[in-house]
């Protein structure tokens, strides 16, 4: 019961973590969001995972999310966004946020069905934070909003894909990804920022 | 020693260290060595079986067990990786002369090194993983540190990342497909996942775009070495999944998805070739109809269609690498590879000009050059199967065909006063002579490739039996 509490609870707190990411444009409450975010990640997965494997996950998330960090906080000031949110199109944002948590919450049940034991809390977290992270990548072409992006999609399916397979060596691959997305970002973005400053 | 540190480790870790180093010519050794090594550890080396050098002998093992799960690399697999590694070997060497040696020594044997493992990763599933593992390993390759990030190389990550979850998930469906047969639900769900998921990592229409655009904003030399190791990687996954799955591979509307996919693939691609005014995006084009053939050769029933797949894939390579190599050139010359802007270079680069219009060529399927007899396979058996589908594939060569003469238009035509020269380096025209020559080699006695592609279906267990 307590199990069933919390896990609701770290949906909603993923609910809320990928529409921040999807409204907010600084950068240092967009990585913070992030590292909430794998938080809730690591429970989720935690329903199905030892909690080595999904510790692994976690830390390979923060990892990620460290690497854009020191990345952008040693960038020239110019590259920072002066704005913190989003100046046009919020309440489209905010409606599709609410599309991305309907469609969740209509699928669940039907991934639970196909997945049995699955859990609907698991369920509807990866196909929440695969949803805004798909929703992210269509809205943007800005580098570090693509791989935040891309980290938010992944993390549904990881969350998906616990419940189906066990594997370390795909535990440990998909760290990896995860990693080396944080790397691939952070270098996109000092290239980007060199380009800029020049 | 096992099989997979030899071809998956040590290309990774020469590779890493090869990132020290800072001449071109030293990068370009390095990495064509290394391969041509490789190559000939391929073609020698039995697996699973002793070696003897006088007193000593040495087993190299299949097998090498990481965390849990086996990378195997068996002796039916050697032709593959000879073929792979002797093609890489070529990439390395030409780097030198397209200037990107430093760049594509490391990064191509870390690449080359993770597909050869998504290649020998069991269950094969996983090698969706190791797959965009290279993909992230491509990203620096692709682009260079005083480069801004183009919509090419954002759009590339972002499809490429997006098909391994499709295929990491279709996998695990097809599995609940073999068990319980019947259900159609379930089978529907693995089969578009599926399909989704090849769409992106194949680049099959529509989500292609991003292969015109890195041919604009990236070194074409790179491009071309990505278009020609990803897509084989990923077209031997594909087949994996045929050869495990029963279903898919007797299924009617798998068979036909792949064709009107590799149909689509191939006229649309032949069509936007024909009408192109940049010579980058001409060659992006082309490499698009290259996944087209492969496709089409798989919904061939698979005795036929699987020697095709194969004997496609010297001629691509050779084309892809001759292609990329002169637009490199012509491109470190020229501030745009659009037509206004090379006019006549083949009064200064002939032997530039005559590499890309005998790519070209080769890929429209011109009789007497590389491309030819693994097209008049395609074409014949497929015409064969469906006189429609015959039909389109003629569309798309012929506007593969058109790109080439309206390309051999623009390079030839120059003012009369223009003296002939050949301002290419002898690096560059040792390299282009040598392509040249293996496109008419490889025209005229396509048999000569038979001893290694012969044996190269060997690596399947059900397909082409």
């Amino acid at each position: 019961m307590i199990v069933a509490i919390v896990s609701w609870t770290v949906v909603a707190g993923l609910l809320i973590t990928s529409a921040g990411l999807l409204l907010y444009r600084d950068w240092r409450w967009g990585l913070a969001l992030l590292v909430g975010q794998y938080a809730g990640v690591f429970w989720l997965v935690l329903q199905h995972w030892p909690l080595g494997m999904a510790a692994a996950k976690l830390v390979g998330g923060w990892m990620a999310a460290a690497s854009l960090g020191i990345t952008l906080l040693n960038l020239p000031q110019q590259a920072d966004p002066v704005e913190k949110y989003w100046t046009q199109g919020r309440a489209f944002r905010l409606f599709m946020v609410g599309m991305a948590a309907l469609l969740a919450a209509a699928a669940a049940p039907s991934i639970e069905a196909m997945l049995p034991g699955t859990g609907i809390p698991v369920a509807m977290g990866g196909i929440l934070l695969t949803a805004m992270g798909l929703l992210q990548l269509g809205m943007t072409t800005q580098v570090l909003r693509v791989i935040l992006g891309l980290l938010t999609a992944l993390s549904g399916f990881e969350i998906l894909y616990a419940a189906m397979e066990g594997s370390s060596l795909v535990a440990g691959l998909l760290v990896v990804v995860n990693l080396g997305l944080g790397l691939v970002g952070a270098y996109l973005l000092i290239v980007a920022s060199a380009e800029k400053t020049e | 020693m096992s099989a997979p540190v030899i071809w998956i480790f040590i290309p990774i870790i020469v590779g890493s260290a090869s990132l020290l180093i800072s001449r071109e010519r030293v990068a370009a050794i390095v990495g064509g060595g290394t391969a041509l090594i490789l190559t000939g550890a391929a073609l020698i080396v039995p697996i699973d079986e002793a070696l003897g050098f006088g007193s000593f002998s040495l087993k190299v093992a299949s097998s090498f067990q990481i965390l849990g799960r086996n990378l195997t690399l068996e002796s039916s697999e050697m032709p593959l990786l000879a073929i792979l590694f002797g093609a890489a070997a070529v990439w390395f060497i030409g780097a030198e002369s397209a200037g990107v040696a430093r760049r594509l020594t490391p990064f191509g044997l870390i690449i080359t090194g993770l597909l050869v493992g998504s290649i020998a990763v069991q269950p094969f599933l996983y090698a969706a993983l190791l797959i965009e593992l290279s993909v992230l390993a491509a990203v620096p390759l692709l682009l260079p540190s005083d480069q801004i990030p183009s919509r090419g190389v954002i759009r590339f990550l972002i499809y490429q990342t997006l098909g391994m979850p499709f295929i990491l998930i279709a996998g695990w469906l097809s599995t609940g497909v073999e068990a319980s047969p019947g259900d159609l639900a379930l089978t529907v769900q693995s089969a578009t996942m599926l399909g989704v998921g090849f769409a992106f990592l194949l680049a099959i229409f529509p989500t292609y775009s991003w292969i015109p655009l890195l041919m604009e904003d990236s070194s074409p030399y790179v491009v071309g070495f990505l278009l020609w190791l990803l897509p084989t990687a990923t077209s031997i996954l594909g087949m994996s999944f045929l050869d495990r799955y029963e279903w898919l591979r007797t299924s009617v509307q798998v068979i036909a998805a792949l064709r009107v996919a590799g149909l689509v693939m191939v006229v649309s691609g032949g069509i936007w070739t024909a009408f192109q005014h940049h010579m980058g995006r001409l060659m992006a084009f082309a490499a698009v109809t290259e996944t087209g053939f492969i496709l089409l050769s798989l919904s061939l029933d698979s005795v036929t269609g699987l020697p095709i797949v194969f004997l496609l894939l010297i001629p691509r390579g050779l084309a892809l690498a001759v292609w990329a190599l002169s637009l490199s050139i012509i491109d470190s010359k020229k501030k745009s590879l659009r037509f206004p802007a090379v006019h006549g270079m083949a009064r200064t680069y002939p032997l530039a000009a005559a590499g890309m219009i005998l790519s070209a060529l080769s890929m429209a399927g011109f009789p007497l050059l590389a491309g030819f007899p693994p097209r008049l396979a395609l074409w014949s058996n497929l015409a064969q199967q469906s006189l429609s589908a015959g039909f389109w594939l003629l569309i798309g060569f012929l506007g593969l065909a058109t790109g080439a003469i309206r390309m051999l238009a623009v390079l030839v035509t120059a003012d009369e006063k223009t003296a002939w020269a050949s301002e290419e380096s002898w690096a560059q025209r040792g390299m282009l002579g040598i392509g040249i020559i293996g496109f008419l080699i490889f025209g005229l006695f396509p048999q000569i490739a038979n001893p290694i592609l012969d044996k190269l279906p060997l690596m399947f267990q059900h397909l082409g039996h």
